[in-house]
């Protein structure tokens, strides 16, 4: 991933190693802005020359260069300003590492809750994940100097913060869960960066919903192999050849997860994951466990006053979940209250064609999934409800009403 | 090398050389090779070295313009959404000539449609300017 001379096998042990360094020297004093810059030369430096050159103690080789760039970059500025430094000659000794604590501690300041979400992001996969600009600026499809702007202004934003205090979980998770989500596209993997960081985060929390977080990444990402075709066309659920799914994936996440449940602190990552969990549990759609996934849905919405206005997403995929428990007329009255909140979005559409499908009605299906394709904002998924448009009129066609097939979801 | 914008419309235009109802009342057949010729434009352009960038645009549209001191954006979808012209999407080219744009945006123009026979879309060629002075004096 990280571009240069590298061998393969270096790169995730020397990415592991940039929290580490970078929390010691923030821990001993130093600026984080400027410590950040300084090990992300030190980083492009290891890139160049350990392939030729590996270090003994790669991170207390990275600590020193950065440590050397700190002190240079306070020369040049002082020189410029042209008043004395007070940086002393030798580095002061590097605090005893405490590696899980570590990364902790940077995501707390990466996701400083007075940073927008791009800049949280951006950070994060810099400053913890330990990836380059560049990468970060083709993950995102944007030029290299506006991803360096973006992170520079983030980290002029956290200076004069306190970064010494226990920062919001709450805040790291969901900017984790944006790293992965952003993730299925590009030269970098984003999904696996998420998951990553996520494992690391569990090292370091005990916290259920940080190990929520991770099951349900691993859930969903277990069947990334089955949700594109060879021609980059969305599979759904239904459809997807479940040969593909990558079981150790899914033990690992279920794994994950029970150990979150026990906990007796259910949330809102530790529900999904168990929706995801069930989903891959099914060896063939039709035996899908649709009442325990409503089940999990009625818990999801509880956790929220007022969902349909404060949490529609949960409360679509209940409507779904109700579908195929009670029936696609039920589900389609759940997917009425939603309208005010989301009905001029893309999903709540997509949903009823769905639902429209599972009744028979394919008339209603073409006509709302068309609905939904103009308003989709992501070319593969505007394709495939265009295509599903498409089917489905021609399935209406084929059998005009009256000699309708009743429920299914096939065509 | 001059860069071309061939740029897509969903509406707006000359008369239409094909009047075709919307992609969603197609054959599935035809709606996937319409979708598999897309993808190949992109792939020829980049084969022959002339891709630069393509975009989709959504179509939904919303005018904005300065709403003046102390005063929120003023905003509207315009006077006459359903007739005005909208841009569906483009291909950025970098080519050696007017001639090679043209040809390929006929080239763009012949994708298949209802039935599997050509479109005959009319596609919008427009020359990029360049950004900086050139470095010698024309």
């Amino acid at each position: 991933m990280i571009d240069g001379p590298t061998r393969p096998g270096d790169e995730g042990a020397l990415r592991a190693l940039v929290p580490r360094v970078l929390a010691g020297l923030v821990r001993r004093g130093e600026d984080f802005d400027a410590a950040e810059d300084a090990l992300q030369e030190a980083l492009l430096e290891a890139l160049r020359t350990w392939p030729e050159h590996p270090p003994r103690d790669p991170q207390a080789w990275l600590a020193a260069v950065a440590t050397r760039r700190l002190v240079d970059a306070r020369r040049s500025q002082a020189a410029r300003h042209r008043r004395e430094l007070a940086a002393p000659a030798e580095p002061p000794q590097p605090v005893a590492p405490e590696e899980g604590d570590d990364t902790l501690f940077l995501l707390f300041c990466c996701c400083h809750p007075d940073l927008a979400p791009a800049s949280q992001v951006a950070l994060t996969l810099r400053a913890v994940g330990g990836l380059t600009t560049r990468e970060i600026a083709a993950a995102f499809y944007v030029p290299e100097a506006t991803m360096a702007q973006r992170i520079s202004r983030a980290k002029r934003d956290l200076r004069g913060r306190r970064l010494d205090r226990p920062g919001d979980l709450a805040v790291v998770l969901r900017v984790l869960y944006l790293v992965y989500t952003a993730g299925h596209a590009g030269r970098i993997d984003l999904a696996a960066e998420a998951i990553r960081l996520a494992r690391q985060l569990t090292l370091a929390t005990e916290e259920p919903e940080a190990r929520g977080l991770l099951a349900l990444m691993l859930l969903n990402h277990a069947r990334l192999p089955a949700r594109l075709d060879p021609e980059g066309r969305i599979v759904t659920l239904d459809r997807q050849d479940r040969g593909l799914w990558d079981r150790r994936e899914i033990a690992e996440g279920v794994r994950v997860l029970q150990s979150a449940l026990a906990l007796g602190r259910p949330g809102r990552y530790q529900i999904e994951a168990a929706v995801a969990a069930l989903h891959d549990d099914a060896a063939r759609p039709e035996e899908t466990d649709w009442p325990q996934i409503l089940a999990w849905y009625d818990d999801l919405v509880a956790l929220t006053d007022d969902p349909a206005r404060h949490d529609p997403a949960a409360m679509l995929g209940r409507a779904v979940a109700l579908g195929h428990v009670a029936g696609a007329a039920a589900g389609l009255r759940a997917t009425e209250e939603l309208r005010a909140a989301i009905g001029d979005r893309h999903r709540w559409h997509a949903v009823r064609g769905h639902l429209h499908e599972l009744d028979g009605d394919l008339p209603a299906a073409a006509a709302a999934y068309a609905e939904a394709a103009g308003r989709a904002t992501n070319v593969a998924q505007r394709d495939h409800l265009i295509r599903r448009a498409a089917r489905a009129r021609a399935g209406a066609a084929a059998s005009p009403p009256g000699r309708r097939p009743g429920g299914g979801s096939g065509r | 090398m001059p860069k071309y914008l061939l740029l897509k419309h969903y509406r707006g235009g000359p008369e239409p050389h094909r009047p075709v109802p919307p992609i969603d009342r197609w054959a599935p057949e035809d709606v996937e090779a319409h979708m598999a010729f897309q993808h190949h434009v992109s792939e020829l352009l980049e084969e022959h070295g002339e891709y630069v960038d393509a975009q989709a645009l959504a179509p939904a549209r919303t005018w904005v313009r300065y709403g003046g001191p102390d005063a929120a954006p003023v905003t509207t979808d315009g006077p006459h959404p359903e007739t005005s012209d909208l841009i569906a999407g483009y291909w950025m080219i970098d080519v050696e000539s007017r001639e090679r744009a043209v040809e390929l945006a006929a080239y763009v123009s012949s994708e298949p449609g209802p039935g599997g026979t050509p479109l005959y879309e009319w596609i919008d060629v427009r020359e990029v300017m360049w950004e900086r002075a050139r470095t010698t004096d024309a």
